[in-house]
């Protein structure tokens, strides 16, 4: 603590390079959050999948549609809890832009299934008695103003396209920490009815419930065998395989925002190394003095090191409180674009790790300089 | 007593023996020092001088312990510093040696006060200590009306006085000045041995000193010249001046 006077005083030595090179940190945190938000949004899936789901798809693609027969062989494999089946609906709220997964689901097996995505009793009660009855995630609820008892029209181009209206009959939550709350379900009975002929009696694909997790592989290798040599062959994964899978289809977005991420570390690492050396530079006959009137090498290496992480600290901090602020906003903004963007504390600790890697890696190398500096040497350059 | 030919009593504060400073510039080696020896008692006011390269600062950075010899030792109240490591050099320093330069080297963002309360953020004493201490040490030099001035807010020589303050600040054994007069004008230059020479006198302190100007060399009690590496005895400063100037 006594020696914060001399570290604070120096780094106000120069304001104007001090709000500079804070700035440059703070909107480096700024970027490095943002990135790791789009990443993690795009990973969330694999984190919060179910380590006892299986999802079957066709083997030819996710496209391509599944009998709904189906549903009663996976049944009866053992190991299996329960079964039940989604279709993409892909439909339009009002604009092209207001984009929301809508599903259609099997409400008999929806909340065996799909645990964690919690509906009140009395609104999923109304919804089974309802055949045109939907029920919303909460985001999306938040996002378009639903409430209870609304009619939303829903265009789509898929099945022979159409307008249709559903009842708002509930509202789910997820019950785990950055949940999907953002899907549209419909009843399958109704969708069934209208749908045309090569789409009636399928599913789009089955999400299977397990006993146990351990019986993951088991199982998974039961169905595709169950269904091997058909019409229509399987292909069945973990949950987390899936979303991770499914992540992919945008692109390597882990390569791409690792990639962003290093330029702007060594960007950063570059502009903060070079000011800690040139303002090491400036004072090196003073360090020099330190060092001769008994301050030792590890002291100096100190003093420069703690500048160099209060910048780093004070910029990360700014940075991450304006990322904190902005971040929503700009989820918002991208709704529908990208999955929701959940800045967690976890990703604010690693942000300021980020920071104070590379306050101490900036500081690093002039400071060991200045530790190494002989005083004689030092006191000629005066 | 101030001997040069190493017959001094074994009890001296400051004893050198045998001193061999060789610095090597590419290929050639060049002779600084050339085995010199010296003998300072506690109290004692020396100056050094000589010719530009005689080796008047390497002996001083040699005696304060901030370079090495490459022969012979030194030896600091019972302590032989030639044999110390990097770090027990450096709380050698700290305990034992005040420097005070040409130019000050005061830290500019630092207040007269912080300045020379640097030496003392090196011991355990209390914060409250350390006020006691750095305002006794800037009333000796004259500056307890600007504890909170800037260097920059200081004349030349208010800020030699507020590095000598910081020089004696945590009572070393001995003081080394390099020129501590070089950048002064004549009247701050006086005002500064003044001090200087009342710390001898008044508070017992051992001062060495390099300098050029034989005005100043006149406050020492002994004037040592340094020729090619080579230090000879020389009169009293004063004689020296009296016999026709320095060196």
């Amino acid at each position: 603590m006594k020696f914060s006077r001399l570290v604070l005083a120096n780094l106000f030595r120069k304001k104007v390079r001090l709000i500079l090179t804070i700035g440059s940190f703070a909107i480096a945190l700024v970027l490095f959050t943002f990135l790791a938000v789009v990443k993690s949004a795009f990973s969330r899936g694999t984190e919060i999948a179910g380590a006892d789901r299986l999802i079957v798809v066709s083997r030819v693609g996710l496209m391509q549609l599944m009998p709904i027969s189906y549903r009663d062989k996976i049944l009866a494999i053992p190991g299996v809890k329960a079964v039940t089946h989604n279709h993409w609906f892909g439909g339009v709220y009002q604009d092209e832009k207001n984009f929301f997964p809508q599903f259609v689901i099997d409400p008999e097996n929806q909340r065996k299934v799909m645990t964690e995505l919690v509906v009140p009793d009395d609104q999923w009660n109304n919804f089974l008695k309802d055949r045109q009855g939907a029920i919303a995630g909460a985001r999306t609820a938040a996002r378009f103003h639903w409430k209870i008892g609304d009619r939303i029209p829903i265009k789509t181009t898929l099945y022979g396209g159409g307008s249709s209206e559903f009842n708002l009959d509930g509202i789910y939550h997820s019950e785990r920490p950055g949940g999907d709350e953002s899907q549209f379900w419909l009843q399958w009975k109704y969708f069934d009815e209208n749908a045309p002929a090569a789409v009636k009696s399928t599913a789009g694909w089955y999400v299977v419930k397990l006993d146990s997790p351990d019986d993951a592989v088991r199982v998974a290798k039961a169905i595709d065998e169950k269904f091997a040599n058909s019409s229509f062959e399987t292909k069945t994964e973990t949950e987390s395989a899936f979303a991770a899978y499914f992540a992919k289809q945008f692109g390597n977005i882990e390569l791409l925002i690792l990639t962003i991420g290093s330029v702007v570390f060594f960007t950063l690492l570059l502009v903060t190394g070079n000011t800690m050396a040139i303002s090491v530079r400036e004072r090196t006959s003073e360090l020099a003095v330190l060092k001769a009137i008994g301050f030792s090498g590890r002291a100096v290496l100190f003093f420069v090191l703690a500048e160099s992480v209060v910048i780093a600290l004070v910029g990360g901090f700014l940075g991450l409180t304006l990322a904190y602020l902005a971040i929503p906003v700009i989820g918002l903004a991208l709704t529908g674009l990208l999955p929701p963007l959940l800045l967690s504390k976890s990703l604010l600790t690693l942000g300021l790790g980020f920071a104070l890697l590379v306050g101490v890696a900036s500081g690093l190398l002039p400071g060991i300089g200045a530790m190494r500096m002989r005083v004689v040497n030092a006191l000629r350059r005066v | 007593m101030i001997r040069v030919d190493g017959t001094g009593k074994s009890n001296s504060l400051i004893q050198v023996r045998g001193l061999d400073k060789t610095y090597r510039r590419g290929g050639e080696e060049i002779q600084v020092l050339q085995r010199l020896n010296l003998d300072v008692d506690k109290g004692d006011f020396v100056a050094f001088m000589g010719p530009s390269g005689s080796g008047k600062t390497t002996l001083l950075n040699l005696l304060g312990g901030l370079d090495v010899p490459t022969h012979g030792s030194i030896t600091v109240a019972g302590d032989e510093i030639t044999h110390m490591s990097g770090n027990k050099l450096t709380q050698w320093r700290a305990r034992h040696v005040g420097f005070i330069f040409q130019m000050y080297n005061l830290i500019p963002v630092l207040t007269a006060f912080q300045n020379v309360e640097l030496p003392l953020l090196l011991t355990k004493l209390s914060k409250s200590d350390r006020r006691k201490h750095v305002e006794t040490a800037l009333g000796v030099v004259g500056l307890a009306d600007r504890l909170n001035h800037y260097p920059r807010q200081l004349s030349g020589g208010q800020e030699q006085r507020v590095a000598i303050a910081r020089a004696i600040v945590a009572d070393p054994t001995f003081l080394l000045c390099d020129e501590p007069t070089g950048d002064l004008d004549r009247k701050s230059a006086d005002e500064i041995m003044e001090l200087i020479h009342r710390l001898v006198k008044e508070f017992g302190k051992t001062v060495l000193m390099v300098t050029h100007d034989p005005v100043v060399a006149t406050r020492a009690d002994t004037t040592l010249h340094l020729e090619k590496g080579v230090l000879v005895e020389g009169k009293t400063s004063r004689e020296s001046v009296m016999a026709g100037g320095a060196a």
